[in-house]
């Protein structure tokens, strides 16, 4: 329904590119995408949600109500023209909407995939306000798919050379949003990366079943594509320092990416017992090192038969869907707030219950027990209950005395959260960080060295990869417009020991 | 890139690779290790530095085939290319400068401790080295370890080579009868710098041992090379490899290298 006033302020019928009038978009249900059944998922590692159908897609954009005041994209971290995009779609113009999409995000079918809709620009949707906000991740995926799978993906034009060169450190999201964005403005750039293959978290964290190989290789050769150097294997601060990669390798600037990747342990007893994994570890060993197809692939992976993790994040639901995946016959997710306060995607914890994942909520790991040879057989916990709200909003837990429960089982993941890799601080004289091991930087991603800027989780501690996109395509914003200051200096180019 | 340039075998299951890597070359201290994927499907390893060339750009690894990954690297010969290096990593081992120092190196941990001595050396201590293995075969580097030691003592188990008997054995025989020692650096099986830490613990002689444990990346990513030292919780892989033999807790680690064990022995049968 729709009422006068809402009608003459919001929407402009007459200017959209959908004749429907708003009540009629109103009463189209959102569609969904079509998904691999739990029963047929806990058996592969295949992607769960296999997109939308472009019928599904047309209806879907037929629901948006083309506001005048689009606040979708203010609910967008990197503020993609949503209304834009989808008016494309409307006219079947799919690569037009994805390009529409590429001028603010370089990576549209990652984002599609994993970015939390439910808390950005569909939380803020006018539809959603009486009904189902419009399903715009759904529909952002669709048309990146659409382009990959009819092969239409055509460069972006990259201008003139520039004569400086620019350090990229880390190819997570952050990394190479950045680097994408400095080398659309004409930069000669080298993503640095310790792991042999690119892509950070999205390779090593996020499992396939939520963001395919496949799909994140074509996102870095698309990153490639643009002239960018990826140079795996090597570790900023050991193999090259930062101030080696200004004074030797002759970079202008240097854009810190490296993420959060040094997980933390609840120091507990019994940590040291085997069947304990970090998320990190597990999560590596699974998607980075292929170890669920051991003994094809050479790295072990081991799981009991019940499996706990500790956690509520979308690292613990990676982690106790990959478990079940891997043939855990109970996997219970072990978080000491309520459903309420879970702070993983709201996909993902629907996937995960339908799956079969048991939440024990409210429950506080308190010890693991070990058997005579030194393996998880047991984790002890004690039941919580929520007090007042803390500093994050949120209500604190409380244990409630002589509550403990035992979970008898033989693996325990500890999904707990990150903090930065210390590598790089610790061999950058003059970075300064914080208390947590961030890195320090100001509202332009500046950090506190000069020509040295950072984002992503090093500056956040552990957020999103949107945030992380964010930071990066402000850091080379940033970067920019250092390398064009009025008596900048300009450094030689690359010299030939780079290039080699 | 990462072109073996010259492979030659120290025991039957024990290779020298002298490897291509000038990035590292130029970089590495001792102490330093690199991790390794030979192949697609292979394990990320982690492998001490033994030796480095910065004019050649070369490092020097020594690997012993004990699991699947490592047993492929023994197939690998001069010009064959291994897929992944990276390093170096690792904090450099802080090392005495004057004093009188035992090394003390088991089986193939020899190899590790080998960067040591001659980095021991450098620094003008006073260096005498024990070396031993189970057999003779096993026994290596004793010219190396002879050019970089003023006195060398072999040990085998069996009584084939040196001294019937362990390492510790002779460590604490050269303990006894002086002159004082003032540093300790063991490297070998856990086992064996648990038992070198254990004979220097009384008089608080300084033991350095070097912890390999489970590793996957090697930089501080998986958390799993956790080591309690000193019931603190560190990562073998950022915060040593090195620490203070008198504080480690060899016993959880024993036990927790033990986790993929029978699992080895499958990945093994494929190879």
């Amino acid at each position: 329904m729709t009422t006068p006033s809402e009608n003459s302020t919001t929407f402009r019928p007459a200017a959209g590119v959908n004749p429907m009038k708003p009540s009629e978009r109103m009463k189209i249900p959102r569609q969904h995408a079509i998904e691999q059944t739990a029963d047929d998922r806990v058996g592969n590692f295949t992607e769960v949600s296999l997109g939308m159908t472009e019928e599904r897609a047309l209806r879907e954009a037929e629901r948006c109500l083309e506001c005048k005041n689009p606040v979708c994209i203010e609910g967008c971290p990197v503020s993609v023209n949503i209304l834009d995009f989808i008016r494309l779609i409307l006219k079947k113009d799919y690569v037009g909407a994805v390009n529409k999409i590429r001028e603010t995000n370089y990576l549209p079918s990652i984002c599609g995939r994993v970015c939390p809709q439910e808390s950005q620009c569909e939380a803020v949707c006018t539809m959603g306000k009486k009904h189902d906000p419009v399903s715009i991740g759904k529909l952002e995926r669709f048309v990146a798919d659409f382009e990959r799978e009819a092969g239409l993906f055509i460069p972006p034009e990259i201008p003139e050379r520039r004569p400086e060169t620019v350090a990229v450190v880390g190819s997570g999201p952050a990394g190479l949003t950045c680097a994408a964005e400095l080398a659309k403005l004409g930069y000669g750039v080298t993503v640095f990366d310790a792991l042999h293959a690119a892509g950070g978290v999205l390779r090593y964290g996020i499992p396939e079943f939520r963001l395919p190989r496949d799909i994140l290789d074509m996102e870095t050769e698309r990153i490639k594509a643009l002239g960018v150097t990826i140079q795996t294997n090597f570790v900023v601060g050991r193999t090259a320092t930062i101030d080696e990669l200004f004074d030797e390798w002759g970079f202008s600037a240097v854009f810190l990416g490296t993420g959060a990747g040094t997980p933390n342990f609840l120091g507990i007893p019994g940590e040291s017992l085997s069947g304990v994994y970090s998320a990190n570890e597990f999560l590596t060993r699974v998607n980075l090192m292929k170890a669920y197809r051991f003994p094809d692939h050479d790295t072990p992976i081991r799981i009991g038969k019940h499996i706990a993790v500790i956690g509520g994040g979308n690292t613990a639901m990676d982690a106790v869907r990959t478990a079940r995946r891997l043939g855990a016959e109970k996997a219970c997710l072990v978080y000491r707030r309520s459903r309420k306060e879970i702070p993983a995607r709201e996909e993902e914890i629907q996937h995960a219950a339908e799956e079969g994942i048991e939440f024990v909520l409210l429950t506080n790991p308190l010890r693991i027990m070990g058997d005579e040879n030194g393996w998880v057989k047991a984790l002890v916990c004690q039941r919580m209950t929520l007090g007042e709200p803390d500093s994050s909003g949120r209500r604190r837990p409380v244990p409630v005395e002589g509550s403990e429960i035992t979970l008898e089982v033989q693996t325990v993941i500890e999904a707990i959260g990150q903090k930065p890799n210390p590598i790089i601080q610790a061999t950058t004289p003059g970075l300064a960080t914080s208390s947590r091991g961030t890195v320090e930087v100001d509202e332009f991603q500046t950090t506190s060295r000069e020509g040295v800027f950072a984002g992503g989780d090093l500056a956040r501690g552990g957020a999103t990869v949107i945030l992380a996109m964010r930071d990066g395509k402000l850091g080379a914003r940033s970067i920019h417009q250092y390398l064009n200051r009025d008596g900048h200096a300009r450094r030689r180019p690359m010299t030939a020991k780079e290039s080699a | 890139m990462n072109m073996i340039v010259s492979r030659r075998l120290l025991a039957d299951s024990i290779g020298r690779f002298e490897i291509y890597a000038p990035l590292i070359a130029r970089k590495r201290q001792p102490g330093n290790f690199v991790m390794v994927r030979a192949n697609e499907r292979s394990e990320r390893i982690p492998l001490t530095i033994v030796d480095s060339d910065e004019t050649r750009g070369t490092i020097t690894l020594i690997v012993q085939a004990v699991g699947k990954s490592t047993k492929h690297l023994l197939t690998l010969y001069a010009e064959d290319t291994i897929l992944d290096i990276v390093g170096p990593l690792g904090n450099p081992t802080p090392l005495t400068e004057g004093k009188s120092v035992i090394c003390v190196g088991g089986g193939v941990g020899t190899a590790e401790l080998y960067p040591i001595s001659t980095g021991l050396k450098q620094k003008g201590n006073t260096l005498r080295t024990i070396i031993g293995g189970r057999t003779r075969e096993l026994v290596i580097l004793e010219e190396e370890m002879k050019s970089c030691s003023d006195a060398v003592y072999v040990t085998t188990d069996d009584g084939s080579y040196g001294r019937r008997g362990t390492v510790v054995d002779q460590l604490k025989d050269l303990m006894a009868a002086g002159p004082a020692i003032d540093a300790v650096y063991a490297i070998g099986p856990l086992p064996m710098m648990k038992a070198v830490a254990n004979a220097t613990r009384e008089t608080r002689l300084k033991t350095c041992v070097s912890m390999n444990a489970l590793m996957v990346d090697g930089t501080g990513m998986c958390g799993g090379c956790r080591v309690s030292v000193d019931g603190a919780m560190k990562f073998a892989c950022v915060d040593g490899p090195e620490f203070d033999g008198h504080q480690v807790d060899f016993d959880e680690l024993i036990m927790r290298n033990r986790t993929y064990a029978d699992l080895e022995k499958i990945a093994d049968c494929r190879l």
